[in-house]
């Protein structure tokens, strides 16, 4: 297999373009190429924009970071310690490890610190699966760090795959809101939001991996012990059938919707207000995260130093 | 041959192409890389009895790994 760019050995396939690329071609002129244009396309940001950029330790935000900083970009990094034992511990390591290797800032959050629960704690919440309380926490921390600090915009991994199978199950159960809300892009609709961007959306998950790869990229492979029975998983799993037996599949899906479908799903407006407890944009009287976060104090066990042990 | 997530070992007879060697683990060629040695193998590619190589799932939130065949020999 040759590389469609140089014609020396190719060692990434790229079937929805019919394409092979060779380490270099693939690092230094596709997946750079294919983020400008999102950021161009879509209007996501400026070099003189400041960026924080949300880390996990995994593939897609450590490329992301990456690329941006490569890019000429001013990107700083932001993980949030969710307390899911030796899992986050790694990963804290690895994002600090990057940052230094990257000459970038890193701020670090610990969830427990900042609102009085881990998402272990969470997990022992039937009412609420993990994976919700784990994306309510962290798109509250990031959006409230952003703004605190004064970024311009929050950019995020996102990748192909993921716009995919949340586009895939907001279409399954017709999820209006839901539907007007998906974009690249969310542009700020209050003083309280941050500018959010995902300019890895135009990659596939595969490529984000196989970036790393080839750049030497040590990110968490180890998987998040508390993803068993996520919906989105399976979602992923049934795309990645239709994608082997039709490749293009699943860009044709997104960019289908950004391009033609979307437009039918007009938001609904709702007119956002300050949370009465933390000041973060809501349409209510009080946030989705401080809700969640009253009931998850109450089960999160406390230090035995403050409950007289 | 090492697979993640979750993490085992399997030994298969070589030399096997990469792509039948994805096929015979029944995973999806979108949803892993194989490695050896810190590089990557496209599917063109062909492993021998002697290679260890990594079949490492690349969807976050865990890959479906399927059932996985092939009989024990040397390892792919």
């Amino acid at each position: 297999m040759r590389c469609t760019r140089c014609r020396a050995r190719a060692v990434v396939d790229v079937p929805r373009a019919n394409a092979h690329f060779c380490g270099a071609c693939f690092t230094e002129q596709y997946v750079p190429n294919l983020v400008l244009r999102a950021i161009k396309h879509d209007d996501m940001c400026s070099r003189s924009d400041r960026i924080l950029v949300a880390v996990s330790g995994g593939k897609d935000s450590l490329a992301l970071w990456q690329l941006l900083t490569d890019l000429g970009y001013q990107a700083d990094g932001l993980y949030v310690g969710l307390g899911i034992g030796g899992y986050s511990d790694r990963s804290a390591v690895v994002c600090h490890d990057f940052a230094v290797a990257l000459g970038r800032e890193l701020i670090t959050v610990d969830l427990e610190e900042y609102a009085g629960y881990t998402i272990s704690a969470a997990a022992r919440n039937k009412r609420r699966p993990a994976c919700a309380t784990c994306g309510l926490s962290k798109r509250h921390v990031f959006n409230a760090v952003a703004r605190d600090r004064g970024y311009d915009v929050l950019a995020t991994g996102h990748n192909l795959d993921d716009e995919v199978a949340v586009l895939f199950g907001n279409v399954l159960r017709w999820e209006t809101d839901y539907l007007a809300r998906q974009s690249p892009v969310l542009t700020s609709t209050h003083p309280s939001l941050v500018r959010k961007i995902k300019p890895l959306y135009r990659i596939a998950e595969r490529e984000t991996a196989a970036y790393c790869v080839v750049k030497g990229i040590d990110y968490v492979v180890e998987e998040c012990p508390l993803v068993e029975g996520n919906t989105q998983m399976k979602f992923k799993s049934a795309l990645d059938a239709l994608e082997e037996a039709s490749p293009g599949t699943k860009h044709s899906f997104l960019f289908g919707f950004l391009e033609k479908g979307k437009a039918h799903f007009p938001s609904d407006g709702a007119e956002l207000r300050a949370c009465s407890r933390c000041g973060s944009a809501t349409p209510g009287e009080v946030c989705a995260f401080c809700k969640a976060q009253a009931t998850l104090i109450q089960i999160t066990p406390r230090p035995t130093s403050e409950v007289g042990l | 041959m090492q697979l993640r997530n979750p993490d085992r070992r399997l030994d298969l007879p070589g030399p096997l192409r990469v792509d039948v060697l994805i096929k015979r683990c029944g995973l999806h060629p979108n949803a892993v890389l194989v490695i050896r040695e810190r590089h990557l193998l496209a599917g063109d590619d062909t492993v021998s009895d002697a290679d260890t190589v990594e079949i490492r799932p690349v969807i976050s939130g865990g890959s479906s790994a399927g059932s996985l065949g092939g009989s024990s020999g040397g390892s792919a």
